[in-house]
């Protein structure tokens, strides 16, 4: 029984959060990816972008709560999504229009994209924060626990609580559609391919015919896509602020790398490790070893590796580490 | 003279600039703007020696300019006895660790092949080192802490004036960026971006949650001052004289001897305030000549043209026998040093730390937004830069203010939009700053005023 006990514990407070933070990750990492692989650039703007589309999302979910509108048990947000995309997706051609374009046929240095995209990150956080306040929002509705840990409690007979909230579940099958959808275009369908030969190989690409306006196109669409349901899933799961979005680029950067950045793949695990990385190393053990181990060995400490203070620096360290030792990441991307 | 004008008309529409805010707004105001643009051009000094002369990049400014305020702390605060007896032989054994591992891993560097049993050792050296020091020192720490937590609950630093700090501020910079420069400077440009980013990231949450060294987000207050304080300057007589003879033709107009007298007391105040702030403009304006006499000595020594020359091309550099590598991390610990003494400096002049307030936005891209648009590798282009940006980055919120009320002049104050325009106005200064980076980055992308390197 203690055993049960000590698994349920560990899926409470670890691989479930750990799951939903890593998909949160994932999606942000392969658009770093993406934009990395074929357009060239480390994207600084990534996490202002992810707030921008959120904003977006957020802003028709209000409309439709005051239209009445509601999908039931399910977050009303969900139904917002898509026009929030559509509406990053503009946002993000017209940057590219007026900004990324002009370096783009320069064959300007990765570094000046750089720092380009801090000029765009600036512009939209100002954007963000003129538009909807720099303030905490939340924005979820609908029925907030699948199972509720007391539920479970009196279910099972157990001492420890599964508490599964609903917007988990979501992000996590989301995330799944969502990267097959992906994997399943970048490797199956002609604009896919050739998107990839393209990051491959420029030259060769052009030569063969492929039509470059179309694949930076359908890149920002990608990108747009991931970029907002990336954002809205973590805005549905804790809440949004401007700032924590900008924070949360250096995450998702360090899973892009560690991944093997220009690899969309790699970035979809990258976020996984970061994220299990980040939350075992932090997490107090004292409870787990409480459930499995005999009495008189129990430990007096909270078995804590790290203290959560340190959340952050976990995946940043990692990220260094990799950096030094095998700059094409875990999984093989580009050697920088 | 005739080639330099571009450079002394920029610095007196500049010094115009500031003196208006004094005379519209307040010279306390424009004094503090001073201070500021004056600190905000040493940093731009830093990163401008990196980024202009040797085309490193470096975006962990915010950390060393965070060392350098610690340096600042533990300076000028009288040290804590209490807590040094309660955990200060624990932590001193945990430094004391800190060494032997260092020296082991070194050792083994040294004497074994390079080979994986070797990179696993090192790795397990480093993860026990790390537990055994974290279980050692926690008690220590724990007591440290529990000093009279609300006031101290710190180890205190060595109570010495503050302006030394600007020197150990420098010191601790730059041993941080040569264990960075060692680790990183080998990765390509946007990858040293990113992972000087992040390792900066890193040093503020050490400072932030290591409260037995630095209070952390308690944050440390009272900071010992290089200046008079306001309150001893109201009472003392030389300075209330000064203020009346300066004032003289103001005050002869009261006729009122009470009148007169109750006007004094105001103006002695204000007066104090803005002569407080003087004393650090003179202070500042020291170290930024300083820095700028010797970083211009250094752009047109032969070591400068051998920056430009690895800058420009580093192959080419690297056949003519220098030393790319070396010369790469010693200008890395040489500009990161001025960041950490701009650090201690900015803590100098609040008086105050806190740990809490050190933004990458704030500290790391507001910076290369002054160096980027000042003009990088031109010294005097990377002061302006500060000037001007951290001119703007202030008074951004009344321009938009005024501007605001200017287009929707026709709407009555009521309206919505107008309501939620004028509510937002903190962050026109984004807006600002994005904008003026990406039209200077397409129409002058060397900056206002660019690099010129005359042959002499």
């Amino acid at each position: 029984m203690d055993f049960v006990n000590a698994i349920i514990l560990l899926l409470n407070y670890i691989f479930i959060p750990a799951l939903t933070y890593g998909s949160q990750l994932a999606l942000g990492a392969i658009f770093v990816t993406l934009i990395y692989g074929i357009l060239r650039f480390a994207n600084f703007a990534t996490g202002d972008m992810m707030s921008f589309g959120t904003m977006a999302t957020i802003l028709f979910t209000w409309y439709f709560q005051s239209l009445g509108v509601s999908l039931g048990v399910l977050p009303t947000a969900l139904l917002a999504i898509p026009f929030g995309i559509i509406f990053m997706i503009f946002y993000m051609l017209l940057i590219d229009k007026f900004v990324f374009k002009y370096y783009r046929n320069q064959k300007s240095p990765p570094v000046q994209f750089a720092m380009v995209s801090i000029g765009v990150m600036f512009v939209t956080q100002a954007v963000v924060r003129i538009i909807i306040g720099p303030g905490d929002r939340r924005f979820f509705d609908g029925e907030k626990f699948i199972i509720k840990a007391r539920e479970f409690k009196e279910m099972t007979g157990l001492n420890e609580g599964l508490a599964l909230k609903s917007t988990q579940v979501i992000t996590i099958f989301v995330t799944i559609v969502l990267v097959s959808l992906l994997f399943w275009f970048l490797n199956r369908t002609k604009t896919g391919k050739s998107m990839k030969a393209y990051s491959d190989n420029e030259d060769l690409a052009l030569l063969s015919g492929i039509d470059p306006k179309k694949i930076v196109l359908v890149t920002w669409v990608i990108a747009g896509i991931l970029a907002t349901i990336g954002g809205a899933l973590y805005g549905l799961d804790k809440s949004f602020k401007p700032f924590t979005y900008f924070n949360n680029m250096l995450p998702i950067f360090a899973a892009a790398i560690v991944g093997g950045i220009g690899n969309p793949f790699g970035a979809f695990l990258g976020g996984y490790v970061i994220a299990f990385s980040e939350i075992l190393l932090t997490y107090a053990y004292k409870k787990f070893f409480m459930y499995i181990l005999p009495e008189s060995m129990e430990p007096n400490s909270l078995v804590q590796l790290l203290s959560t203070d340190y959340k952050f620096a976990v995946s940043f360290s990692i990220l260094v580490i990799v950096l030094i030792y095998r700059p094409s990441g875990i999984f093989k991307g580009k050697v920088l | 003279m005739r080639k330099n004008l571009n450079v002394i008309a920029a610095y007196s529409i500049m010094m115009v600039l500031i003196l208006m805010v004094g005379i519209f707004q307040s010279w306390n105001i424009a004094l503090s703007i001073f201070n500021l643009c004056l600190i905000s051009a040493v940093m731009t000094m830093g990163a401008n020696i990196q980024w202009g002369y040797a085309g490193l990049i470096n975006f962990g400014i915010m950390g060393y300019t965070a060392l350098g305020g610690l340096a600042a702390v533990l300076i000028s605060v009288d040290p804590v006895q209490e807590a040094w007896r309660a955990g200060g032989f624990d932590i001193l054994m945990a430094l004391w660790l800190i060494v032997v591992m260092v020296l082991v891993i070194r050792f083994i560097l040294k004497r074994f092949e390079k080979s994986k049993i070797r990179t696993y050792s090192i790795a397990a050296i480093i993860i026990s080192g790390i537990l055994l020091i974290r279980f050692s020192a926690e008690p220590g720490i724990e007591a440290i802490e529990a000093v009279d937590p609300a006031k101290t609950g710190f180890l205190g630093g060595f109570g010495l004036p503050i302006i030394f700090s600007w020197i150990v501020g420098a010191l601790f910079a730059g041993g941080l960026a040569f264990i960075v420069g060692k680790v990183a400077l080998g990765l390509r440009a946007d990858y040293l971006a990113i992972a000087t980013l992040l390792i900066s990231e890193i040093v503020i949450a050490i400072i932030k949650h290591e409260d037995w060294l630095t209070r952390g987000v308690k944050n440390v207050i009272g900071l010992k001052r290089p200046a008079p304080y306001e309150v001893d300057l109201q009472t003392t007589d030389w300075f209330i004289k000064l203020v009346e003879k300066f004032n003289s033709g103001k005050l002869s107009v009261i006729e009122n001897l009470a009148d007169r007298k109750a006007a004094l007391n105001q103006l002695v105040i204000e007066g104090s305030s803005v002569f407080v702030k003087l004393c650090y403009s003179g202070l500042f304006l020291v170290v930024v000549i300083i820095l700028l006499i010797l970083t211009q000595k250094a752009l047109y020594s032969p070591w400068g043209r051998m920056m430009r020359a690895i800058r420009d091309n580093e192959e080419a550099a690297n056949a003519m026998g220098k030393n790319v590598v070396k010369q790469h991390l010693l200008i890395f610990i040489l500009g990161s040093a001025i960041v950490g003494i701009a650090g201690a400096m900015l803590v100098t002049q609040d008086g105050l730390f806190t740990p809490g307030s050190y933004r990458p936005m704030r500290y790391t891209f507001l910076i290369w937004v002054m160096v980027i648009v000042g003009g990088s590798g031109n010294n005097f282009g990377a002061i302006l830069g500060g000037f001007v940006v951290w001119f703007l980055w202030i008074e951004a919120a009344p321009i938009s203010l005024f501007l605001i009320n200017f287009f929707t002049a026709g709407i009555p104050e009521t309206n919505a939009l107008k309501a939620h325009l004028i509510e937002s106005v903190p962050y026109f200064r984004f807006l600002l700053m994005g904008l003026g980076l990406l039209f200077i980055m397409r129409y002058r992308p060397k900056g206002i005023l660019p690099e010129k390197i005359e042959i002499k």
